[in-house]
């Protein structure tokens, strides 16, 4: 596909689906979203970027979608080690912190939220390209 | 920190150091090691389950009918140690069998998610975390059965594929009705609503899908054409692994069900179970006997000794049931072990195919002696664990007067025995038809024989260990059918809530 | 409510049935994708439907009536993995195309036959 419009509103819109699809993330703690429909959304920006410049290009260029794999799965596996070892398997643990007046909650179903990220952008990459090369 | 959940971090563990790694020189070692972690970690528990009887895990600490159980019984833990010792010795055998394009394609990946399904169904207390291990075990078995591309390879593919998808649509389908009728997916609590509930009865609609879901994976009589079309295609590595574990997940996974909590309708179940198994018995074992082809009639065995499993479930007293589950134990090491051997016979005779065959006898008496073993116990022959299987398959059928299913039972035994005969007859016995002195001075390594010489001594072990295993599995069979242990362990001080949609 | 649902679910069977049945690969897959989508409202609908209701406990902790959140659990799981095995189905068909040039099921014979 070759339009000047697209060309240029896609360096926009990158950052705007990578942008938005963390916000989902982060607010998947109390309201609807998360990591999943997070990742969905993050990895549009690279659907559109394969779709413009041609997939094959793309699958070559971009990170290898086995290292968000990975990355993400590793992520899920460290966020069930901590409920493992300090109490109930799968248990979420908490930490508080306050910085500079504001309260976070860091957790580790967190983690778990980012993994399954990571996991969703990987598996969607790796679904694009290797569809869109028949 | 609890132990329960174990098996499953542990496969988790290294499928995601697997994703990673892409070499054989790395990949093979690390397999074998992780795959023995597994098989010390089963062993483990089953030392544990032999005091403690039952191991309970509520997941995130969310009590039970509201979050996932995870659940080691007795059962449970003889089918982890079964299959991760196949998972061990397979991984073993892989080191001369799958080559390093397949390595690169992450097959050790998909083999480690292949247990990891397998682990997480044979622990899962909850009706819908089984569906999930489920997908995970198909979604990992497409790519390991496709793994190669070739047309052949698609094509069983395929047909495994969509038949089996078929089969989770139904599973899923039965999960959402009973979702409905009972408001619980929890099996412990199913269980108990159905034993204090009179309108139980109601769950016969999800009792048929899940016995058509479940028979699809077991591969039952009208349901198992996927099996003999798809198990011959792939890497005899893949086969030999899914021989041993799949259709046996399906098996489990209706001894589950079908003691737990689909107990009502007795006698329309026993007419249609007893028929099932007769057929799925008489068709494996004829079939079989009209290929020449190693892993075709390998692969028609798989469905003639799924109805003998079958069996013990139909005769539903705790002598069948501990038959039943001692069958499939020994049938899944003797299945595995044979389907092993007959990518050993490939390596030295060059070929599957039994007309093209022979004279393995005088150039590999090592592998004629491994070969034996696994036949002469699946035909049935003490000292091995066959014999001990059948007879208390058939001693349970004669004294529950199933007097039809038990004589077709017997009358199977000879089929079997006729179709290892063959393999062995023109495999090893006679002398090679052409002279293929290329082929037969192939000397085979250590790290090919030694998998089928664990399974062969797993094969003895359950044979002479007989009483052991039958007082442990007749424990297990009187806590299956009548599950309060399993029922209070699981929902603990819940245990009078009985929550039924209004 | 309760019997559209139940007869779109019906409707969705019949046609994922239907398109099963048929020779084409493409039609077949979009038979697939149709009777997961029937299962899965067939999940929704079994769960009980409450309209209006929110899935939360508000923040006084008072829960009257509320929609069962469950059964929707059970579909957003049961859309992902049906998400990756069409994706699957996809490729594989993709790739048995390229290899036999066929779109036909019949042609899907060759590891039936014995002794090929």
């Amino acid at each position: 596909m070759n339009s000047r419009i697209l060309n240029i509103a896609q360096k926009y819109l990158k950052i705007l689906f990578v942008v938005f699809g963390v916000l989902i993330l982060l607010r998947g703690h109390n309201y609807p979203g998360g990591g999943f429909i997070g990742g969905l959304l993050a990895s549009l920006a690279y659907v559109f970027q394969g779709l413009l410049k041609g997939a094959d290009k793309q699958a070559s260029k971009s990170v290898s979608n086995g290292l968000y794999l990975g990355l993400g799965l590793s992520l899920i596996l460290l966020s069930v080690l901590p409920g493992f070892f300090m109490g109930n398997a799968m248990q979420g643990i908490w930490w508080d912190f306050s910085v500079g007046g504001w309260d976070l909650k860091v957790g580790s179903p967190f983690l778990f939220d980012v993994g399954v990220f990571c996991v969703v952008i990987g598996v969607s990459q790796l679904f694009f390209y290797s569809l869109s090369r028949y | 920190m609890n132990i329960v959940i174990a098996p499953i971090l542990l496969p988790l563990v290294f499928l995601v150091v697997f994703v990673f790694i892409k070499n054989t020189r790395v990949g093979s070692p690390l397999a074998i090691l992780g795959f023995g972690l597994q098989f010390i970690l089963s062993v483990y528990l089953f030392y544990q389950i032999l005091n403690l009887k039952i191991m309970v895990l509520q997941v995130g600490g969310w009590q039970a009918p509201f979050g996932i159980t995870l659940v080691i019984d007795q059962l449970s833990a003889v089918m982890l140690l079964v299959s991760n010792l196949i998972a061990f010795s397979v991984a073993v055998y892989s080191i001369s069998f799958v080559d390093k394009y397949m390595v690169a394609s992450r097959f050790y990946a998909f083999f480690f998610s292949l247990v990891l399904g397998v682990n997480g169904a044979f622990i899962t207390g909850d009706a819908f975390n089984l569906y999930v291990w489920f997908e995970v075990i198909l979604l990992s078995s497409f790519v390991l059965i496709t793994m190669g591309r070739s047309k052949d390879q698609l094509e069983g593919g395929i047909k495994y594929m969509t038949l089996n998808l078929m089969g989770s649509l139904f599973f899923l389908a039965g999960l959402g009705l009973l979702y409905g009728k009972t408001g619980t997916l929890n099996m412990a609590h199913l269980a108990q609503i159905v034993r204090v509930n009179p309108e139980a009865g109601l769950l016969n609609s999800s009792a048929v899908l899940f016995f058509i879901a479940f028979g699809i994976k077991a591969a039952l009589f009208p349901l198992h054409f996927w099996l003999p079309a798809s198990y011959h295609t792939p890497n005899v590595t893949v086969t030999a692994l899914f021989a041993g574990l799949l259709t046996k997940v399906g098996v489990y996974a209706l001894f589950r069900f079908f003691t737990l909590f689909i107990i009502h309708d007795r006698e329309f179940w026993f007419l249609f179970l007893s028929l099932i198994a007769v057929f799925t018995m008489l068709v494996g074992g004829l079939a079989a006997s009209i290929f020449y082809e190693m892993r075709r009639i390998l692969s028609y065995h798989v469905i003639s000794q799924i109805g003998y499993m079958l069996m013990g479930l139909v005769v539903f007293t705790p002598l069948g049931i501990a038959g039943g589950v001692y069958f499939m134990i020994h049938n899944m090491i003797a299945k595995t072990n044979t389907f092993l051997i007959s990518g050993l016979v490939k390596k030295v005779n060059g070929t599957y195919d039994l007309h093209q065959t022979g004279g393995l006898l005088k150039s590999h008496p090592v592998l004629a002696v491994l070969y034996i073993i696994p036949a002469l116990a699946l035909a049935g022959f003490p000292p091995f664990s066959g014999f001990f299987a059948k007879f208390t398959l058939i001693k349970s059928g004669y004294e529950d007067a199933h007097y039809w299913l038990t004589s077709v039972a017997v009358l199977t035994s000879l089929l079997t025995l006729y179709s290892m005969i063959k393999i062995w007859n023109k495999a090893f016995l006679r002398e090679a038809p052409s002279p293929n002195e290329g082929f037969s001075c192939v000397k085979l390594k250590i790290d090919e024989l030694l998998p089928s010489a664990i399974l062969g001594i797993g094969s003895i072990v359950l044979g002479l260990g007989a009483p052991f295993f039958i007082d442990y599995l007749s424990e297990m069979a009187v806590n299956m059918i009548h599950p309060h242990n399993y029922i209070q362990a699981v929902m603990g001080d819940l245990e009078n809530l009985t929550l039924l949609k209004p | 409510m309760d019997v559209l649902l139940a007869i779109l679910i019906g409707i969705l069977y019949s046609a994922g049935a239907y398109l099963v049945l048929r020779r084409s690969v493409v039609r077949f897959i979009i038979g697939l994708v149709i009777l997961s989508n029937a299962t899965n409202l067939l999940i929704f609908l079994s769960g009980g439907l409450v309209e209006g209701k929110p899935a939360f406990v508000d923040e006084s902790g008072y829960l009257v009536f509320l929609t069962d959140p469950s059964p929707q659990a059970l579909i957003l799981t049961a859309i992902v993995i049906g998400f990756g095995i069409v994706v699957f189905t996809l490729a594989l068909y993709a790739k048995f195309y390229k290899v036999s040039g066929s779109d036909d099921i019949d042609d899907l014979k060759q590891t039936d036959t014995p002794e090929a």
